[in-house]
């Protein structure tokens, strides 16, 4: 039983961290619930239907639709949440201006919520059917009901409990650092999983490695234990890093700030603009 | 099947110092939880081909921190998976739903 909650563990984790990035990120936003939740239970839908169809998946495209599709769903991710950094750039620094004024969360209508919808459910739907075929194969392998079903609450809790305690530490940061500090995790979470769609890339012989292992800091910080695992999670880091995830991520950083420096100078100019129209109004 | 993936393997070997092009190709089984064999000599300095031959019925997650590796293998189907070029050293793999049994690990010369 402690054997199955660890492993479920392990895939709920990077599911609930991400969701909890997010949901952190698009504080303020009206109805963000409703869009996470929907999220979650579209990506977990499209997880059972995964698993069902894992078999095929993995014969398609000469052996390499696995790879090809977690690297698909990564991208798309990766555009999602790039795209939200992009938004905020333009929008966050007054958004978190009126907050402090009136001391509280404002409500914004117009944040990118399919962004965090499709970012919620993607990730939902890569970690949820390596779960749902993990749980299949142990109610295959004859385990008991009870223990199956008990190890996977309780890797289920743990994991969503982790993300929780983690969403209630970003709510911590100050206000005037908060989109700040929240745009940097997202940048970061998004060149991560850039990092491990190269992975993907490369295991399925469609990108070359360029160097399998860059460095090896397994020996200081392993990414097998759970620090190492968060840290993997939230800011991509890796204990043996492959020269293509290392060009992956800080392609992505590179290109996902000058996206932001670009559109944020331009609105910026526009709202301060705008800001001025209306105070002489 | 394991005379097929001896086959396989046997062929690998023998034509892949032929052809130059065709990079080595090595073979993997999962039976009864664990990996046969538990232990792969590979070629160090050159991109390798892993087939991981899974004849149990259930799923496996062929996972390797060391080798940057994550795949999952439904019951009774192979799977592909490219490695390297790796340099000469030992790199730990586990199939992870059943991490108390399947384990192994390569060697690159």
């Amino acid at each position: 039983m402690l054997g199955s909650a660890i492993i479920v563990f392990r895939e709920v984790l990077e599911a609930a961290l991400i969701v909890a990035v997010v949901m952190g990120a698009s504080r303020g936003a009206i109805g963000r619930g409703r869009w996470v939740s929907g999220g979650i239970a579209l990506g977990t839908i499209g997880a059972c239907i995964v698993a069902a169809f894992a078999g095929r998946l993995s014969d398609a495209l000469e052996g390499r639709g696995q790879e090809l599709f977690n690297a698909a769903v990564l991208l798309a991710a990766v555009v999602m949440l790039a795209w939200h950094s992009v938004w905020m750039s333009a929008h966050g620094r007054r958004l978190a201006e009126e907050m402090r004024r009136l001391g509280h969360d404002v409500v914004i209508g117009a944040k990118p919520l399919y962004a965090i919808f499709v970012v919620t459910a993607l990730a939902v739907l890569r970690e949820g059917s390596e779960t749902v075929l993990f749980l299949y194969g142990l109610a295959a392998g004859g385990t008991g009901q009870f223990a199956l079903i008990g190890g996977g609450v309780l890797g289920l809790a743990a994991g969503v409990g982790l993300g929780f305690a983690l969403y209630r530490g970003l709510l911590r940061i100050p206000l005037r650092r908060f989109f700040t500090v929240t745009g940097w995790i997202v940048l970061l979470l998004a060149a991560g999983l850039a990092a491990s769609a190269a992975d993907f890339l490369a295991q399925a012989g469609a990108l070359p490695a360029l160097s399998p292992e860059l460095w090896n800091s397994s020996a200081i910080l392993s990414q097998s234990g759970l620090l190492g695992q968060i840290l993997h999670i939230l800011v991509g880091y890796q204990d043996r890093p492959s020269g293509i995830g290392l060009v992956f991520y800080i392609v992505t950083i590179v290109t996902v700030v000058a996206l932001m420096r670009w559109v944020g100078g331009h609105r910026h100019d526009a709202g301060r603009a705008s800001l001025a129209a209306s105070n002489t109004s | 099947m394991q005379r097929l993936g001896l086959f396989l393997l046997t062929t690998a070997l023998v034509i892949a110092p032929l052809a130059m092009a065709a990079p080595p190709e090595y073979t993997l089984i999962i039976k009864n939880h664990r990996f046969e064999p538990s232990e792969v000599m590979v070629a160090a300095g050159q991109k390798i081909k892993l087939v991981v031959d899974n004849q149990d019925a259930t799923p496996e997650e062929f996972e390797s921190h060391s080798l940057n590796r994550e795949k999952v293998i439904p019951g009774r189907s192979k799977a592909t998976i490219w490695i390297g070029p790796l340099k000469p050293g030992t790199y730990d793999f586990v199939g992870e739903y059943h991490e108390d049994t399947a384990r192994g690990r390569i060697i690159a010369k």
